[in-house]
């Protein structure tokens, strides 16, 4: 066995910036969406402000909790699990530091100048430019000691949860450049390189790919290294892995235009979107009932774990909202559910549910490790969190299922004579109720969010950051 | 052949790719190998 070389230990120095970080952006995106919340429910709440008013502040709310949060999360563990399953140290440490900087350095130019109005319009790709080419330049940094840790691995075979977090990072750089491609026409403003409903197809190619490699791909690298770590049992099958991986990679990038169904998109593109939407069912289940079966013969331990409760939830979302979601591209669902609140549920069911579940599952594992204590500050913290967030997502998903199939329905109600049955007016009078009980749901979500902040910070404060070594092992297959 | 032609035959191969990996992970010749990278995630770090 080795002495105290520097060689033989992982490089954990910005996982754990990372980690502290994914929390305090998440305390600060959760919030900023009950505050878009509530101003839905109560208007008067945008102050009269341009800076403070909804058009600024949701987009805000988006790119906080899925770049900030998210992406935080996402930093922090595929550092961590590709030096645990590769067993070597983080290739290009210096790197590895500026990814750290420059992403938060993106966040906060995103956080000054969303509420200033800098907007390219574009959902989830909201971000000006100048912003836009720095997060390319971090993104390339990410993707270099990724793959540079991965190429000096000590294990000859690259674990699926690397594919997973691999294919996130590749696909994620393929869509932020395209989608991004504009012609600068002053510093902060910018047109989009494309036209017309090429322009709108190109976002929603991005859009969609960005929930299935930034918020699914990226969250099953997590799942399948925190699941069988936590639960301290290997994955049930890894052939599934292989074959649910390629099943996403292959099926993911046509589903897009199922956002677009009765537009001026031509009509065929619109029926590809949503029988490529149909079949994704099949990979996404795939992982969701291997994530769950790897449970099988320990299901007592969800019983006192409630950090395997969150992994273990976590994936009850996320198959209830590949379930859901595939319904809702098919065109005749769709021509009930889109425009309504039945979207902002489904998107929540799998952000809240599957996303934020899985990253706090994951950050709860992460955080004792890292600072070199046993386990978290307080576990009954935990529970409540857990508790405050189930509570909190299923309250917000029900209020806005309700919403949205009322208004839905109202909005294509006709009378005899073929006039409609309600004003827009009566619809938004409808939903107000849901649209308090929303906010409900997510002040309860984001309560447990501040919990699970002063859990951290007590845990930090009661270890010290260690240094982890690197298991002496033989190389094998 | 035109672009439609060219498209068909990428979307093709796509498929047959897909379904290739699907035999390759499902005949038992990789058994023992899938089983020794499971446990990957269980060797990592001393606890």
């Amino acid at each position: 066995m080795s002495t105290n070389n520097v060689e033989t230990f992982y490089d954990d120095y910005v996982i754990r910036r990372f980690s502290v970080m994914a929390v305090v952006w998440g305390v600060v995106g959760m919030l900023l969406g009950v505050i878009v919340a509530a101003q839905l429910a109560f208007p008067e709440l945008n102050l009269g402000l341009p800076w403070t008013s909804f058009g600024r502040l949701r987009p805000l709310h988006t790119n906080a909790v899925i770049f900030a949060f998210g992406g935080c999360a996402l930093f922090a563990t595929s550092y961590y699990v590709v030096q645990r399953t590769s067993q070597t140290k983080l290739a290009f440490p210096l790197l590895a530091r500026y990814t750290f900087w420059g992403y938060q350095a993106v966040i906060i130019a995103a956080a000054i100048s969303l509420p200033l109005g800098y907007t390219q319009g574009k959902e989830y790709a909201e971000l000006e430019w100048p912003i836009d080419l720095l997060l390319l330049v971090v993104w390339v940094m990410y993707a270099i000691v990724f793959f540079g840790t991965i190429a000096q691995r000590k294990i000859k075979h690259i674990y699926v949860a690397n594919w997973f977090y691999g294919a996130f990072i590749i696909v994620v750089a393929i869509l932020h450049i395209v989608n991004s491609a504009a012609i600068p026409a002053e510093w902060m403003k910018s047109y989009s390189a494309y036209a017309g409903v090429q322009d709108a197809m190109v976002q929603w190619w991005y859009g969609h790919n960005a929930v299935g490699f930034f918020l699914t791909a990226g969250f099953l690298g997590m799942m399948y290294y925190f699941v069988p770590k936590q639960a301290e049992r290997p994955i049930y099958s890894y052939r599934l892995s292989i074959v649910h991986f390629w099943g996403l990679i292959f099926t993911y990038m046509w589903a897009g235009s199922h956002h677009l169904h009765y537009t001026a998109l031509p009509d065929w593109t619109q029926s590809v979107g949503m029988v490529l939407s149909l079949i994704l069912l099949a990979p996404s289940w795939g992982g969701m009932i291997n994530g769950m079966m790897t449970m099988s013969g320990a299901w007592h331990k969800l019983r006192d774990d409630p950090i395997l409760r969150f992994l273990i939830v976590s994936l009850s979302f996320y198959g209830m909202s590949t379930f859901e979601g595939p319904m809702m591209a098919i065109k005749t669902v769709n021509a009930l559910s889109h425009y309504t609140d039945w979207t902002v549920g489904h998107v929540h069911s799998g952000a809240l549910g599957w996303v934020g579940f899985i990253s706090m599952g994951s950050l709860y594992f992460l955080v004792p490790r890292l600072w070199g204590v046993k386990q978290m500050y307080s576990k009954k913290a935990i529970e409540l969190h857990f508790w405050l967030a189930t509570i909190g997502v299923v309250l917000y998903i029900t209020a806005m299922w309700i919403s949205g199939v009322t208004a839905g329905l109202m909005w294509r109600a006709m009378n005899d004579d073929g006039t409609l049955t309600y004003t827009f007016v009566e619809s938004v009078k409808a939903m107000h109720p849901f649209y308090v009980i929303r906010m409900i749901g997510g002040l309860m979500y984001v309560s447990g969010m501040i919990i699970m902040l002063w859990n951290v910070i007590k845990t930090v404060q009661m270890g010290q950051a260690t240094r982890a070594r690197i298991p002496s092992t033989v190389v094998h297959a | 052949m035109d672009i439609i032609d060219l498209r068909s035959i990428a979307t093709v191969a796509a498929l047959v790719t897909f379904v290739g990996i699907w035999v390759w992970a499902w005949s038992g010749r990789h058994k023992k190998d899938f089983d020794e990278a499971a446990k990957l995630p269980l060797e990592g770090d001393e606890e």
